[in-house]
């Protein structure tokens, strides 16, 4: 399918959600960070499989099975295709990022032993610390932060210093869903394996904004949601080398991700299966598959280069203003607009533009640490994606203008 | 007033705004009208940590009746507490356990004291009905 010219208003016309008004106010949706609105082919591709393909996968021999197994097998590969994977194997369906992160903290985690490091990041969501702490309980493993500089970029020289022979994994994100910083990884990647760590790239927000071509990165895993991707919740993928994934043990036990079970002893099914115990989301895994290829028929240059014009456009405007502090100044970044104003508290102004009909995320974004690093209890941040227009971001100036008015008389 | 009184007083005094904003504009001076605690009484017992906003809430027993002293440090927050304590100041501990917040359905500000707006709300109106539940049974 050849990609068409980018029209924002051609592309807006495809999201039913963003035609809706909210207090009698026409909705301007800038939360994209937190979840991405469906296009009308992922809501029809869900309803067609819930009414006319459902079956089960991988184990019938009748034909709505045979489809749906087909349907299913069809989206791993658009998804492998889309991310430039060698392999499908390499393309495990998961709950989401989160669900990803934890399937590599448990499996991947299992190979490792007491003393080996853990690397992150100080701008790291809570799905990327978490498990890992977890794991360090379990196993012993020590865990080691990335400190970051005041204007949100991960101080390179602190990286190399922590980098050493005793750590095995460099965890990451690959675009802050607070700052919208986007990490060096490439070479960030090539380091890290000079000292033999694996890499894992949290890519939950960096799916929806830039081209992945994992080859060419080089990462060890990729993780991400589907909700983020303007496919369904509760889908997601893990992305891992293939010969990392043969030696990692299963994570979950159950149906499908076997070989051959007695009571004795279990032999393992091959990759992918080996990693989706039970039934699977076969809805969202389709969703998130006509989501990509939804993708695949827009213009994505132009797309990301939308969104970074929005993003500097709604900066260059914020900046202007007095009291305004912009939270994740890095030179390299796009979608996310993140501030604090003084003596008026995030909760206030997120609820003031609320009624107004403007959507924005307020509070910690999950980055708890983060926000003790600038010492702040969180931001107002506006996320954006390539359906949005300057004029929203007009409108969104005019209400914040007129919340400040009343917060501060 | 009766509790039941002073919550139609409240009802009514919003009636006149139809505007979300005129709502909004008039709980932020509502906010602003709370007198708070001062920080040295914002201690962590007093503390209910919201995801959103934080609340404080202390509370006296003064014959036979409960007065409470609340803050926030968000103002939307601090108005709606204004709210809850204009209503439950002042009335017996039986009265204030058998009195739910309907005005707060009434007005429209459903959202705040629901479980996700996480903004400490619905905590403080159970801390407020726990200690009238304590001084009952001490
Ligand atoms: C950077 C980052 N990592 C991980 C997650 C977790 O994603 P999910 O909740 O879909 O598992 C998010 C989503 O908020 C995110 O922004």
């Amino acid at each position: 399918m050849g990609a068409s010219p980018f029209s924002v208003q051609a592309i807006r016309d495809q999201f039913p959600a963003l035609r809706q008004q909210v207090y009698g106010k026409q909705l301007i949706y800038f939360d994209n960070g937190a979840t991405s609105q469906k296009p009308q082919v992922v809501l029809d591709t869900l309803k067609q499989y819930y009414a006319l393909e459902n079956a089960n996968i991988h184990r019938g021999v009748h034909y709505l099975s045979q489809q749906a197994t087909t349907a299913y097998e069809q989206a791993r590969r658009t998804i492998q295709s889309y991310i430039r994977a060698k392999s499908p194997d390499e393309i495990i369906f998961t709950k989401g990022t989160t669900d990803a992160i934890n399937l590599v903290a448990y499996s991947f985690g299992e190979l490792l032993k007491a003393g080996d490091e853990i690397l992150i990041t100080a701008m790291e969501h809570h799905s990327n610390i978490v498990p890992w702490q977890l794991l360090c309980e379990r196993k012993g493993c020590v865990l080691k932060v990335v400190p970051i500089s005041k204007k949100g970029e991960l101080d390179l020289v602190a990286f190399e210093e922590l980098l050493s022979e005793k750590t095995k994994l460099f965890a990451l994100t690959h675009i802050s869903n607070t700052l919208g910083t986007i990490n060096p990884v490439q070479s960030l990647i090539q380091k890290a394996h000079q000292v033999g760590a694996k890499v894992l790239l949290d890519g939950a927000q960096s799916i929806q904004h830039l081209t992945i071509d994992v080859k060419a990165l080089n990462c060890d895993f990729y993780a991400f949601s589907g909700h983020k991707v303007f496919g369904p919740t509760g889908i997601g993928i893990l992305y891992g080398k293939e010969e990392i994934l043969e030696k990692m043990p299963p994570y979950q036990g159950g149906g499908d991700m076997i070989a051959k079970v007695t009571f004795e002893r279990t032999t393992y099914n091959t990759l992918p299966f080996k990693f989706e115990a039970g039934t699977p989301h076969i809805a969202g895994a389709i969703g998130l598959g006509s989501a990509i290829e939804f993708l695949n028929s827009l213009d994505l240059e132009a797309a990301a280069a939308h969104e970074l014009e929005l993003t500097k456009y709604a900066q260059g405007i914020l900046d202007t203003f007095e009291g305004l502090h912009i939270i994740g100044e890095a030179k390299n970044k796009t979608s996310v607009v993140s501030f604090t104003i003084d003596n008026m508290h995030p909760f206030d102004l997120g609820t003031l533009l609320d009624k107004q009909g403007i959507a924005v995320r307020t509070g910690h974004h999950c980055t708890q640490p983060l926000m003790d690093f600038f010492g702040i209890p969180g931001t107002v941040r506006a996320s954006f994606a390539f359906y949005n227009t300057k004029a929203e971001i007009d409108t969104f100036v005019a209400a914040l203008e007129r919340s400040m008015q009343i917060l501060g008389a | 007033m009766t509790i039941q009184e002073k919550q139609q007083d409240l009802i009514d005094e919003f009636s006149i705004y139809e505007d979300w904003m005129d709502k909004y504009e008039y709980i932020i001076e509502l906010g602003k009208a709370v007198k708070g605690l001062s920080e040295a009484h914002k201690t962590k017992d007093k503390l209910i940590e919201g995801c959103q906003s934080n609340v404080w809430l202390a509370c006296t027993l003064q014959d036979g009746k409960m007065f409470f002293e609340a803050d926030a440090d968000a103002i939307i927050t601090k108005g709606i507490i204004g709210m809850l304590l204009q209503v439950y100041n002042g009335e017996t501990p039986q009265t204030i356990l058998q009195t739910e917040p309907f005005f707060i359905d009434a007005i429209g500000l459903t959202e705040h004291l629901s479980p996700t707006r996480a903004n400490g709300l619905l905590s403080m109106v159970k801390r407020i009905k726990t200690e009238a539940l304590q001084s009952l049974n001490p």
